[in-house]
């Protein structure tokens, strides 16, 4: 692969989203797109798969039922049953409903911690990780596409050029 | 490209702002410097936490027999003040979480600091179980972990218990749901960031977030799984807390309208607090063309909605109560005998602030004030304090046994620790207004086409369609539909040499065009307006009165009044010298 990539800046995420477009009608492949806010759209023209973080959180939520399960059980009915206010902790059945909010509780808390804790491995965040958007405006108002080029690059400047963007950088990676 | 937004809907962002002026708006609370005001508030903030923490160690070092509590009255402004916060710390979450899954875009001005507010009320709350527990040390007891007793373990029948899972599992999901949000905001300010320190600080909590295209995408899919987790968990949070006295066998706690009742009572108070907290902040932060009358407008609609609500619920409590004809539901908190009782003033109060004064709202003049809502917010937050006081106070001083009726007074330490809670809020609301992004930009900025003021206008056709960012070396390629651009000079040619006699014709060989940006009120759409007519320079603009601020509004029609509220020849003199 090569080790050069182009910079082209954009200043708008209607245009952005258009030469995302145009680039990949012309075959190019789009390393990666910076944007200072969600892009609606720009995943599916990017061609991205959709992500599956809703279905962690799934598998996620039955985790935290099913050990909520075993705790409440564990605790209220093998290891030491108490008969409460005339209610014997006989079974786990029977006794299920007052574990209801528990139950509820501890689903949404795995659900969600361990999402957000999927999530922040996969995009590779977490404290005192170094930003990697080459460019401090992309945080701001500006979109910045970058496409790895071999050898001649003046035709794809051109098409970037076209589709609007307002500066394009050509970048040797390899230092 | 899909921003249309039907044009009856008011902007929600007004001021012509691009991208970039969001961005600058926002970071500006945090490049600049705190004013005397901020400073003055924090003082007695700090000071009245300070007292609060005195009256907590007193509590503990001396035990709660220094609290106002009796035989009868065994809960009093401890768990008042509990649910309080609680309820307080519903809001933030009724408004990033169940606005979003019905797609409110007002949401986006108004959610980061109704968050912060619910993370900093679910603090003050969480303290009082703690506390209440006289031997804190031994708070863990409250958690199902291993000991050296052996088998002992905690009661998972006890709605105390579910409390505590409750209360932590919204604490937790709420801080995340808050901090994932705030990442691309951080990484704004860091990108700015021109000082080595505040450009560390921002890249550690920012997490190095980059904004790639699958970051996004993961951020809304989990913005929207956590919203959709955090709906049912608010909910179960003040159901769970209206356990604490829906599953006692006290007359008047005994009910099984609580836990609705109680939800609905928790989102009243809680949009009342961001009401009177964000009412405030829009101004001290300079943030009115985000915090609008529409989102004024809305909250107060839904406190209006959450208000009768519970006045539903209080008058068929009073009315089953009446209706039971037991002797014992005469001493309730919502009863005649309360009405007429040594606690008639808790009774009204509650009446008056929650039920009466909240109609207000009804009238459009009145909740789209900006002082009325201020207010009529204040209100609801003391009568929703006394329906808690109610509730525990007034049931517990009359029970069974009449002998034993008595009333509630409370000792400086009760006192201490309510103020206490209330400065320590204000302390945490107060840092985080100087160091956290206070509107969430990044989603304030994906509605900017749909639903700014200047976008909403170049949609009608009254002006030329904006930019969405500020004008850089090029000029930009606009493609959202062009709709007209406004022949603004043609017809009106003899009012612009008219205007331009006055104010002297700028000559581009010896002068230089000043960036009237700098001008506040001056939006980059302006400046080309301005530019247009033959406004270069501050020295132009500062030649400026009455009659020429009116030929310049007869000769734009877009913004009448604006130059003169805003003084722009005294700005521009300043910008001069």
């Amino acid at each position: 692969m090569s080790s050069k990539v182009i910079h082209a800046l954009y200043d708008d995420d209607d245009v952005l989203l258009s030469a995302v477009k145009e680039v990949k009608a012309a075959h190019h492949h789009i390393e990666e797109v910076f944007t200072p806010f969600p892009v609606h759209g720009l995943d599916s023209a990017m061609g991205l798969e959709r992500t599956r973080m809703g279905v962690t959180a799934f598998l996620f939520g039955l985790t935290g039922l099913a050990f909520a399960t075993w705790f409440l059980n564990l605790i209220m009915i093998q290891d030491w049953p108490q008969n409460i206010g005339g209610k014997p902790s006989f079974s786990f059945a029977e006794n299920m409903p007052a574990f209801v909010p528990i139950l509820f509780e501890m689903t949404v808390f795995f659900a969600a911690h361990l999402m957000v804790i999927t999530f922040y491995m996969r995009s590779k965040i977490w404290p005192f990780k170094k930003a990697e958007n080459p460019d401090p405006r992309t945080t701001d108002d500006k979109f910045l596409m970058e496409i790895p080029v071999d050898g001649d690059s003046t035709a794809l400047q051109a098409l970037l050029e076209k589709t609007g963007a307002i500066e394009i950088n050509v970048i040797d990676k390899s230092h | 490209m899909g921003h249309y937004e039907a044009p009856i809907r008011e902007a929600i962002i007004t001021g012509d702002k691009s991208y970039h002026d969001i961005s600058v708006d926002v970071a500006a609370p945090i490049e600049g410097k705190a004013n005397k005001s901020w400073w003055i508030v924090f003082s007695i903030a700090l000071v009245a936490m300070l007292w609060g923490f005195g009256s907590i160690a007193y509590t503990i070092g001396t035990g709660i027999g220094v609290w106002g509590l009796n035989n009868r009255i065994n809960w009093a402004w401890d768990i008042t003040n509990f649910v309080w916060w609680v309820g307080i710390g519903h809001a933030g979450t009724l408004i990033s979480a169940v606005l979003l899954l019905f797609r409110q875009k007002w949401r986006m001005g108004i959610n980061r600091s109704a968050e912060a507010m619910t993370i900093f009320a679910v603090v003050q709350a969480g303290m009082f179980p703690l506390i209440h527990m006289g031997r804190i040390w031994d708070g863990f007891y409250t958690l199902p972990i291993p000991n050296q007793y052996g088998n002992l373990w905690v009661n998972f029948n006890s709605p105390l218990l579910w409390d505590v899972f409750a209360i932590s599992t919204y604490l937790s999901v709420s801080l995340v749901f808050w901090w994932t949000g705030l990442l691309p905001d951080f990484a704004m300010i860091r990108d700015r960031a021109t000082k080595p320190f505040q450009k560390k600080i921002y890249s550690l909590v920012s997490f190095g977030w980059s904004g790639r295209a699958k970051d996004w995408q993961r951020f809304e899919e989990v913005s929207l799984v956590l919203a959709g987790l955090a709906t049912p968990l608010v909910l179960s949070v003040h159901t769970i807390v209206s356990f604490d006295f829906a599953t006692s066998v006290i007359p008047g706690w005994h009910s099984t309208v609580y836990p609705p009742y109680f939800v609905a009572g928790a989102v009243f108070s809680g949009f009342a607090m961001v009401q009177s907290l964000l009412l405030i902040m829009r101004k001290v932060c300079n943030l009115e063309d985000y915090i609008t009358r529409v989102h004024i407008e809305n909250m107060n609609k839904v406190i209006l909605v959450t208000g009768g609500i519970v006045t539903v619920a209080y008058l068929s409590e009073f009315f089953v109560g009446w209706y039971t004809g037991s002797s014992y539901e005469d001493f309730v908190y919502l009863s005649v005998g309360a009405a007429t009782g040594p606690y008639w003033w808790a009774f009204w109060s509650l009446i008056i602030c929650n039920s009466i004064i909240p109609q207000l709202f009804w009238f459009k003049k009145i909740r789209r004030n900006y002082i009325w809502t201020f207010v009529i917010s204040i209100f609801i937050n003391i009568g929703m304090w006394f329906e808690r006081f109610d509730i525990i106070v007034i049931n517990l001083s009359r029970g069974h046994l009449p002998s034993s009726w008595t009333q509630f007074s409370p000792t400086f330490v009760d006192i201490g620790i309510f103020v206490g809670t209330i400065g320590f809020f204000f302390v945490l609301f107060l840092l985080y207004a100087r160091t956290f992004p206070v509107i969430a930009q990044a989603e304030v900025k994906t509605i900017l086409k749909s639903s700014g003021n200047n976008f909403k206008a170049a949609r009608a056709g009254n002006i030329p369609t904006p930019t969405p960012v500020a004008p850089v070396t090029k000029p930009v390629d606009v493609v959202a539909p062009k709709t007209e651009t406004a022949p603004i000079i043609e017809d009106k040619s003899s009012k612009t040499s008219a205007l331009l006699d006055r104010l002297g014709k700028f000559d581009p060989s010896t002068q230089k065009a000043d960036d009237l940006k700098k001008i506040s009120g001056v939006g980059p759409v302006l400046e080309k307006t301005l530019n247009q007519i033959g406004l270069y320079t501050f020295e132009q603009v500062s030649k400026m009165t009455k009659t020429e601020y009116d030929l310049l509004d007869s000769i734009t029609e877009s913004f009448p009044g604006r130059a003169e509220r805003d003084d722009w020849a005294g700005q521009a003199k300043k910008m001069i010298s």
